[in-house]
This record gives structure tokens, sequence and C-alpha cells, in this order.
């Protein structure tokens, strides 16, 4: 054990081993391996055939039924799925695991197609609060505005909204793009992770306020940069992809992406390590 | 959590007492502590309609204190007598429940301070609403509950905006339930969804320039707040404006006159608001659904962003 009594200060906490320690039990990691592939499953996926279609008018249901009748549908082998009179339900949609087609025609209401790993979507209306929350896979496409904390926590996949988002757009983010067509509201990207960004139109207050890493995109007006969000040069590989990317979502094609600013993190925020906070107290 | 919802229809009438149920009552999940309705109705305009309680209600839930019925019928007495000493005249008079009064009163006074004052000198007397076609209902339960026992359904008006309530800071009573009324400026209501940080040092101010508080709800802050403005010669939108800085917290609030409605939300856009608006209408609420107890089939809708405030006319 390091005497503490006679170690400077900033060197306290190094004696203590506590930035050099293994970390174990929950933070380990494990890996996915290509050739073990048949031993990795989803519980309660289905194979479905994406010429297999069916409509679901979910007027006279609630949302859990229309959600298990979307399973059970998928479970027939139906791989598109054309949903009727949504009608601003919540949490339709979610905890979808599955490679599937899947069109609402209508709005949704909050948490819509939230914690999904894999379909591909298109909501012909508009979707409210927190739509897509988790999204590890696939791509949602909304053909009219969001609510706020859109794509919030998402880790992969490709979330376009082709009008007008709310506050908090992607939040707390640690992957995959959000896409917008319009304006975006306040706090955008805020502590956002991993990932990218990009806003056509323009955005509010504290954008990017104190996100740890990912790119924000932006073509229009900043209202304000949040805490230790700045700004980066547009490299011309950025460019490519933002093409790329804006011409795949079929939005913004003949956008002039040149234009557009990079905001990344200036990473002035970290402050990581390892120390529980009463350890933290004792090294300094 | 709480849920507020508004409606302005622009150049006609309509069932909005029916309107605004629907979406209140799609809103319940959000709270169903009390209910409250501002319903503009289509009145004549000569008479001042005065929605009084002259005690609460002490049913299932409630955190007030039962009283006997005789309490509320003194309070009544004490009022009729104070109506009559001020000049106004009961042209109509209606008691709905024990404790919830509607007085239809001839009274050519602009000045309601004096008029309110003395009239809520009677203890346990509230004055819920005051307005040439403004009525304010509140009620513990639910929308259906509340449009059920004050007969709502049938109100015929141009605008309407009203509360399902989730009690956190405050009683369960009808003092603490929205809308509040604008005292002492007539037909002018507030309803608001959020918490406001700087309530208490608001208050003291507003106190100490003899504005009115008669619960300990923060939301009736801001019908104060506003109501000081326009006294103070400001128009309801610069009122409103004002706003996003006096106050300080999290919050979206509705203002209704007797002619226009307006939306305000905080710069933190921590409070949600779906709004939808064409030529003739505009419908909004606390989430899409309550618009589409109404408007049922496709429409457009959006969030206004943060900082935003939108007043509609008539």
């Amino acid at each position: 054990m390091a005497n503490l009594k006679t170690t400077e200060k900033k060197t306290k906490s190094q004696a203590m081993g506590m930035h050099t320690e293994v970390l174990t039990g929950r933070t380990q990691q494990k890996f996915f391996n290509p050739d073990e592939a048949e031993n990795f499953y989803y519980f309660g996926t289905y194979d479905v055939d994406f010429n297999k279609r069916t409509d679901l008018d979910v007027k006279d249901m609630t949302a859990a039924e229309a959600n298990k009748k979307i399973d059970s549908l998928m479970s027939e082998g139906y791989g598109t799925i054309v949903i009727k009179n949504p009608q601003g339900k919540h949490s339709l949609g979610v905890g979808i695991l599955n490679k599937l087609n899947l069109i609402f025609e209508g709005s949704l209401g909050y948490f819509g197609m939230g914690s999904c790993d894999g379909p591909i979507v298109r909501i012909n209306g508009r979707v409210g609060w927190s739509c897509a929350e988790n999204l590890m896979a696939g791509k949602v496409v909304i053909e009219k505005n969001a609510g706020s904390c859109f794509g919030a926590a998402i880790r992969g996949g490709d979330l376009i909204c082709k009008g007008s988002v709310g506050a908090r757009t992607g939040i707390d983010m640690k992957g995959g793009t959000i896409i917008i067509g319009g304006d975006a509201g306040a706090f955008t990207g805020f502590m956002m992770q991993r990932g990218r960004i990009i806003i056509l139109g323009d955005v509010g207050i504290n954008l990017g306020d104190s996100m740890y890493d990912g790119t924000i995109f932006v073509g229009g007006e900043i209202g304000s940069y949040g805490s230790d969000a700045v700004d980066a040069e547009l490299t011309k590989s950025d460019q490519d992809w933002l093409k790329r990317k804006l011409k795949v979502a079929e939005i913004g094609e003949n956008f002039d992406v040149s234009k557009m600013k990079k905001i990344v993190a200036g990473k002035k925020l970290w402050n990581y390590d390892n120390l529980e906070p009463t350890e933290k107290k004792g090294a300094i | 959590m709480c849920g507020i919802a508004g409606l302005i229809h622009r150049g006609k009438s309509s069932k909005v007492g029916h309107e605004l149920q629907g979406m209140l009552q799609a809103l319940k999940h959000r709270g169903e502590d009390s209910t409250g309705y501002a319903l503009y109705g289509d009145t004549e305009g000569k008479n001042f309609i005065m929605r009084v309680k002259v005690g609460e209600n002490v049913g299932e839930g409630s955190s007030s204190i039962a009283e006997d019925v005789s309490v509320y019928d003194e309070r009544k007495k004490i009022v009729e007598s104070y109506l009559s000493e001020m000049g106004a005249k009961i042209v109509k008079e209606e008691r709905i429940l024990p404790y919830s009064l509607r007085y239809e009163v001839e009274y050519d006074k602009k000045d309601l301070l004096e008029f309110s004052q003395k009239i809520e000198s009677i203890p346990g007397v509230e004055i819920l609403s005051m307005g040439k076609s403004l009525e304010v209902i509140k009620d513990l339960g639910n929308a259906k509950m509340v449009c059920d026992r004050y007969n709502l359904d049938k109100v015929v008006g141009t605008h309407a905006i009203g509360h399902a309530r989730m009690a956190t800071e405050s009683g369960v009573d009808i003092k603490s339930a929205h809308p509040f009324w604008g005292y002492p400026f007539s037909d002018v209501s507030v309803v608001h969804n959020g918490q406001l940080t700087n309530y208490w040092n608001n208050r003291r101010a507003l106190e100490n320039k003899g504005m009115r508080f008669m619960s300990e709800c923060d939301s009736e802050l801001i019908a104060v707040y506003i109501a000081e403005k326009m006294r103070d010669g400001a128009s309801l939108e610069e009122g409103m404006k004002e706003s996003l800085t006096g106050l300080d917290g999290v919050f979206t609030y509705f203002v209704a006159t007797k002619d226009s409605l307006g939306m305000a939300k905080d710069t933190m856009a921590a409070k949600p608001l779906v709004l939808y608006e064409s030529d003739d209408l505009v419908a909004m609420g606390s989430e899409e659904i309550a618009i589409r107890s109404i408007l049922p089939q496709e429409i457009d809708t959006y969030d206004p962003f943060d900082g935003e405030v939108k007043v509609w006319q008539i």
C-alpha cells in the first residue's frame, strides 16, 4: 500500500493504482465473432419474407395489442406490414428485433419505434417525443416533423426526419446517424458520445452541450454553442460522406454540403478516472 | 406531470365544452387529481358571469377538510349581500353543487379589483372566474367526471383551455387546480404544465405590488404575472414574452382572453406541446392524442421551439 501521507497530491491516485487497474466484472466486453454467428440470436425473432405483405388497422387497438399483432404477423412470415390509423398512439412498433419493412400510414405519439434493432420503417406522418430511442440498427424515416428527444441514446442505424425536430435531438446518442431536413431545437446533441447528426436547417441554442464525442453538421444558423462544443474543419472526406448519406436518405440531395459547419467536442470537460467519489476525496 | 390542451375556432363557434372534454380525457394518464376548463362561451356580452366556490370538494382523494353544508349556505348568503352592496344585480343564479355557484350579474364598473377583494374577503370564498364570456370550471377527478358533474358537454363557444392535473407541489383541491383566473382582469385565464423555480421571489414581489394569490400552486404565478404586466399596459403577447425571462423553471403554458389564445414555451423546451394550426382552427395539447380526439384524420402537427410565443385571435 502506498504511503499516502508522504505522496504528492497529484500522484496520490496513481500511487493507489487507480489509473492502471484492470477493469473486470461487469465492464468486461465480449466481442462478436463471425465464426460463431450461429450462436448469436435474439429470442423471439423470425424468418420473414419481404414480399409477403399485409395491412393492420390499429384504430381500435391499444399500443400493446398493436405491438403483439405485429409480432404475431412476423411469426407468420410477413416481412412487409402497413399500419393503418395509428392516430398518434404512443409506443407503437417498439422492441422489434427483426428485419422487417414497416410502414405507418399516419402519425405516432411518444416513444414510437423505441428499442428496435433491424427494421426498415417509414412513417408517413409525424412522431412525438423520443422516437426510435435506443435504436440499434435499421432505418427509420419520418416524412413530417418530430418531437423532442428524437433519437435519444441511439447506438446505430439511420434516423431520418424530413421535417423539423424538437429539443434535445440525439441526446446521449452512442452511435448511428440522425439526419434532419428542417430545423432542430435547443440542446441538439446534448451529451452525445458517438455518432453523427446532420441538420440541413437552423438549430437552436446550446448545440452539442457537454458532448463527449461524435460530430454534428449544420447547414443553417446556430443559435449558440453549448459547453465544450467547438468548430472543426470540414474535410473533403466529410463532404463525400455527407453527400452519400443525404443521397441514401433521399433528403437534400442537391444541398451544398461544402458550406456546412462541423461541430465536435473540445474535450476540455473530460475528467474520466475510475475513482469512486469517496476515493476521489482521499486522492485530492 | 399534468397535461394541458387548448383550442380556438376562428370565425365560428363550436361545442367547445365537448371538444375540450375529449382532449383532456385523452390526456388523463398525465394526471387526474383534478381537471379544469376555461370555456369562452357565446354570450350577449352584457352581463358578467361569476363562477365562485364557497367551499372545497372533500370527496375521495381530496386534501381539504370537510365542512358542514350549512357553512356553504352561510357563505352564499354573504356573497349575495355583498353583491347587492356593491350594486351588482343578480340576473341569474345557479347552484351546481353545494360548494359551486354561478352568477350572472349586471355590474357596470370596469375595475374588478375592489369587487373581487370584497367577495374574497369572505373566508373560504374564491372567485374562480369573472368575465363576460369566460367561465372557469374546475374540480377533482378526470375530464369526463368534471364535464358530467357540471354539464359542460353542450357549452358552445369560440375557444377554451384546460388542464388535467397530477398534484405534485400543492394540495389536491379546487383552489390549486387549473385554470387560474388572471385576477382581477375580466376574461383572462391560464393553464400551465411544468415547475416554476422562482415562485416565492416573484410572489413576494407581486404581492408587494398589490396582486393577490389564492393558492400555493406555482402555476398561479403565471396568471398573476401576466395580469400584472397587462395592468401596466403590456399587451398579452408582450407580457408572455417577458415571462420567458421573468419566470424561471420549465414550463409550457396557455393564456386565453375573451378574443385570443396564446402559448409560451420556456427556453429549455423541457415541457411538451404539439400544435395544429389551420385557417379556421388551432388545437394544441401536451400530446398529439389530445388533438386526435377532435381531428382523427391525418393532419400536419409540429412542436413549437424553445422560447416560442404565439397568439391567435378568434
